[in-house]
């Protein structure tokens, strides 16, 4: 079928009662997935969105694409696995910070490793919603948010220096009020072919009253000048940034990597956002398995004919049964 | 000497050595050499959780007819170290041989560490009670007495005159044909042509020639030293016969990989565990494979392939994942996108699988888990047999989900059998758990091709077309036999979601009473279409005598020295015992058991773990007890002898609980 009508961030709606609190940063997060898809023109049917347990998990059901709406702190396994299956599929991750960073990080660092071309954006509040507030792997150490009985004495795991150093080959923070900014930051990610991870900073109005949204936009600390509140949160690319590797040296990318790691510390005043490392040069893991089994490019898992039309086995065994033979 | 019920010939034989030292390629060497006779053999392997220095061996059973499993007593010990001999020389039995290294016989049992102290403790007192000391040479004194014979080969000595033959003086190259020159000996004394080592050797080393001929040099050195050393006249001769049609010597492993190729596997994922990680490297090294000569229309594409066309091979993927929580997942969503998929592993594995197990039930997806048990719980025993996880099978998983349990007896059930699991997930859209243990996997076994041209494939309804935009696809619409078609993601108009929650029709969460009442019965009840469809023959097997008064009841791979047992007990005059085995233990083929076993007198359940678990399903479904058990978790799997004496000690004393424990 061809595409008669251009889509539009309507046609990736589900006409579900959508139960997250008002006033909720998955929102943001959720049109900026809408509209990326549908600014990249991508059919609603081949794109499969993949999520673990907790509030922002209920994504999927709230997208007119395939969604999967996994096990805690499992979605990197099954998305990799449904596109490695089939690598037409446009595939998409999503979850919270407890779910990717907690249960689930042992995933986050090996999917790196592999760089299988799907796209991860961890919606991140800093506290577990959905069982009442709870502190979360990215909440700093003596952070006290409302649920907490006391002030939280973990520290902090560090989202984007994690995912680089696992091998991430696209790494970039977003902000979930700044949906124009977000929505080019998935487009960016989805089209990058290789593992993507997006971070995105996003409040809990309901658990986390200390990262709110008058925090991030500053409300509390007015220029005395200007009278207007100085944000917290600003553009990488605003300020010359680029942390996008230009050739394929070790030398280079261990000096870029290493840079956007620096920039990742960045918390509290002044918080960087924007892509801030990217690596067009590491193959993916599609093209991996494609050098050990040529094959794989024009047969993947999915594609393959298993049966006849009687319904019988297509495989010829008849060789491997050789190798195994007695002769006399 | 031992006879095996009225069979003509059967030999039973042992090689032992450290892990490391080439064990295995002599077992290999000798089962490969000896089914080139004509022979059919069955091999079991031990072995330590180890890679150096441990002992381990080997025991080959072989027959002019198919043999399924191995016994206790042993024709011929074959060794190139000592402590193999301290170990097993109590295990050959009188007119046997045992082969050793006659610079040995001074080694002393204290000097051996890597026996363990309560066995050091039993082999002392064995040996002051037969009033000699703690050496090598008085483990050998002992066994002559019983009428072993001896055969000390100085292999130092028979290394060099091979270096000698082939010019070769490097003795550390040299020294790797001792362990040809134990099969070699082995050979030798049962007056076996030379030539069938030739084929063995040629097998071992994949053709690699200069490897091969040195080893042959030193076949025939052993040989020549055998025949002016040793009387001619050991009463098991090993004559070649005409090889049996179509025979392959192969291990479960490997049968069972092979089996997932032709099943249409194309995404196989694990993470390293024994004993089953062996099946996954195997499908790694034959990831791409033919395909049947065809003509393009006759395939059955997928509507996923577009326009694409296969090239002139086919592919399994093999994923080695981060942990097994990530194998079941992936092989999970690899299923949803279409392909057929399954994970491999052992019980601790299975353990970390069972939220994945749980969400594919939840949300009726197709996949195959092949558990290959080992010693339990925990780490347990990880590089021996039990049968240990049936119950958790069963069980896994909080809450209540449909799930097919099976389990094959042997290496050919277990080829065609992972054709039936992946038939039947798909067919009921539920994951299935496919059963087999450490004694299946590592067994070695000379078996006839199986045959694959009356296989079919059976994917249920799964939609292999693009559908219209305005379909109203539900994935679990409510239907008149609970399975609701199924589209591959990817597809056209077939939208649909999963979730972990209960959900609707569409598959979106839902909490209201009245779609979990029914969404619960449409999953469940899918387990009475399972019983309704599943052939009788696929559910059960008996063998033996058909109207005994005597039952053995059990599942898995107990089945080869059961089957064994029947002809020992048969040549014992014990004819009256009929086997009944398991094959789908869930759901339970209530109905088959109540209906055999209603008029036994005797019921004796036969398992390798301590609360005979599969009794236990027995009663839960059908309230028949069985009068007897016999049980074992020692860790090393039934040979065949051991059966038979427990059935018969059964018989005699009306032993409620037996408990063996043979096997080193």
């Amino acid at each position: 079928m061809t595409v008669t009508q251009k889509l539009t961030a309507a046609n990736f709606r589900t006409p579900l009662f959508n139960d997250w609190c008002p006033g909720c940063g998955d929102f943001g997060i959720l049109a900026s997935i809408q509209m990326a898809l549908a600014e990249l023109q991508i059919e609603p049917y081949r794109a499969a969105v993949f999520s673990g347990i907790g509030c922002s998990s209920k994504t999927p059901h709230y997208i007119n694409v395939y969604g999967l709406h996994t096990v805690h702190g499992r979605p990197l396994p099954f998305a990799i696995g449904a596109k490695l299956a089939n690598p037409d599929l446009t595939v998409i991750a999503v979850g919270g910070d407890g779910d990717g960073l907690g249960i689930g990080v042992g995933h986050f660092v090996n999917a790196g490793r592999r760089n299988v071309d799907i796209t991860y954006i961890i919606f991140d509040n800093g506290v577990y919603g959905l069982t009442k507030g709870q502190a979360s792997p990215t909440l700093r150490r003596g952070v006290k948010t409302k649920a907490l009985p006391r002030p939280n004495i973990n520290d902090a795991v560090n989202p984007i220096a994690l995912a680089i150093v696992s091998g991430y080959t696209f790494v970039a923070r977003g902000y979930a009020y700044d949906t124009r900014h977000l929505k080019e930051l998935i487009k960016q990610a989805i089209q990058h072919k290789g593992s993507s991870f997006i971070q995105v900073l996003q409040p809990c109005p309901t658990y986390n009253d200390i990262h709110t949204k008058d925090w991030f936009a500053g409300e509390d600390r007015v220029d005395p000048d200007t009278k207007k509140p100085v944000p917290r949160l600003y553009k990488l690319e605003e300020t010359g940034y680029s942390g996008v590797l230009q050739t394929d040296s070790e030398e280079e990318r261990v000096s870029k990597a290493t840079e956007a790691v620096r920039l990742s510390y960045l918390w509290g005043d002044k918080m960087p956002i924007g892509v801030f490392f990217r690596d067009p040069f590491t193959p993916p893991y599609e093209e991996r398995i494609a050098g050990i089994a040529p094959v794989y490019l024009n047969s993947a898992p999915a594609w393959q004919p298993i049966r006849n039309k009687q319904l019988k086995p297509v495989a010829d065994v008849s060789d491997i049964f050789e190798e195994l033979r007695v002769h006399q | 000497m031992f006879r095996f019920g009225r069979r003509g010939f059967l030999l039973s034989w042992m090689i032992g050595g450290a892990q490391g030292s080439g064990v295995d390629s002599s077992a290999n060497l000798f089962a490969y050499s000896i089914s080139s006779a004509g022979y059919y053999i069955f091999g079991k392997r031990e072995y330590y959780s180890n890679i150096k220095g441990e002992h381990s061996y080997f025991n080959v059973v072989a027959s002019e007819r198919p043999v399924n499993a191995v016994v206790d007593p042993v024709h011929i010990l074959s060794s190139f170290d000592a402590e193999t001999v301290f170990r097993h020389a109590w295990e050959v039995v009188e007119g046997g041989a045992i082969i050793y290294d006659a610079s040995q016989e001074g080694e002393s049992l204290k000097n051996i560490p890597t026996i363990e102290e309560r066995l050091r403790g039993e082999l002392s007192e064995r040996l002051r009670d037969a009033g000699v000391g703690e050496t090598l040479k008085d483990v050998l004194k002992v066994a002559e007495r019983r009428g072993v014979r001896l055969y000390p080969i100085p292999y130092m000595d028979l290394v060099k005159r091979t270096g000698e033959v082939i010019g070769e003086q490097q003795l550390t190259l040299l020294m790797r044909v001792v362990n040809t020159m134990a099969v070699a000996a082995s050979f030798a004394i049962m007056r076996a042509d030379i030539n069938r080592l030739h084929r063995g050797l040629t097998y071992a080393f994949r053709a690699k020639k200069a490897v091969v001929d040195m080893n042959f040099t030193a076949c025939k050195v052993v040989y020549d030293y055998v025949k002016q050393n040793f009387p001619d006249d050991f009463p098991i001769s090993l004559p070649t016969r005409p090889l049996p049609d179509r025979l392959v010597l192969i291990n479960g492993t490997s049968c069972v990989g092979i089996a997932k190729i032709v099943a249409g596997c194309r995404v196989q994922t694990y993470y390293p565990i024994t004993p089953a990680a062996d099946e996954s490297v195997y499908l790694e090294d034959k990831q791409v494979f033919r395909v049947n000569a065809f003509d393009g229309d006759e395939l059955e594409y997928p509507h996923l392939a577009e326009n694409r066309k296969l090239a002139d091979k086919g592919h399994i993927l093999v994923v080695q994942t981060e942990d097994e929580l990530a194998a079941i997942d992936m092989a999970v969503s690899a299923s949803l996108a279409g392909a057929r998929a399954a994970t491999s592993t052992s019980g601790p594995g299975f353990s970390l699988m069972v939220e994945g197990l749980g969400w594919a039930g939840m949300n009726e997806v197709p996949v195959v888990i092949t558990i290959y048990q080992r010693g339990g719980p925990s780490t347990g025993l990880p590089t021996r047999h039990e049968q240990g996880d049936l119950l958790f099978s069963v069980f896994a998983g909080h809450g209540e989900f449909p799930r097919i349990v099976m389990a094959s007896g042997d290496m050919e059930e277990a080829f065609y059998d992972t054709v039936k699991a992946f038939n039947y997930a798909e067919k009921f859209q539920l994951p299935v758990i496919h059963l087999l243990d450490k004694s299946l996997a590592n067994s070695t076994q000379t078996i006839h091709i199986p045959r694959t041209s009356d296989i079919i494939l059976d994917r249920g309804m799964l939609i292999n077309e693009h559908l219209d935009e305005k379909s109203g696809y539900k994935r679990f619409k409510f239907t008149d036999n609970n399975i609701s078609p199924r589209t591959p993601l990817g597809t056209r108009g077939g939208i649909f979601w999963n979730t972990g929650d209960e959900h609707d029709e569409l598959g979106h969460i839902s909490e209201d009473p009245v779609i979990r009442t029914r969404m619960m019965n449409k999953r469940m009840e899918k387990l009475e279409l399972v019983k309704e469809s599943i052939p009788l023959g696929e559910k059960i097997a008996l063998y033996g005598d058909q109207d005994a008064d005597t039952w053995i009841i059990s599942w898995g791979s107990t089945k080869g020295p059961i089957i064994d047992a029947l002809e020992i007990l048969e040549g014992d005059g014990i004819d009256s015992v009929g086997f009944l085995q398991l094959k789908i233990l869930y759901p339970f083929p209530s109905e088959a058991c109540s209906e055999i076993l209603s008029n036994a007198k005797r019921i004796i359940d036969l398992e390798q773990n301590y609360s005979g678990q599969m009794a236990k399903l027995l009663t839960m479904e059908t309230r028949i007890v069985p009068t007897n058990w016999v049980l074992k978790y020692n860790g090393r799997p039934f040979t065949s002898t051991e059966v038979a004496d427990g059935v018969k000690e059964v018989l005699l004393r009306n032993t409620k609980r037996l408990v063996t424990n043979r096997g080193g």
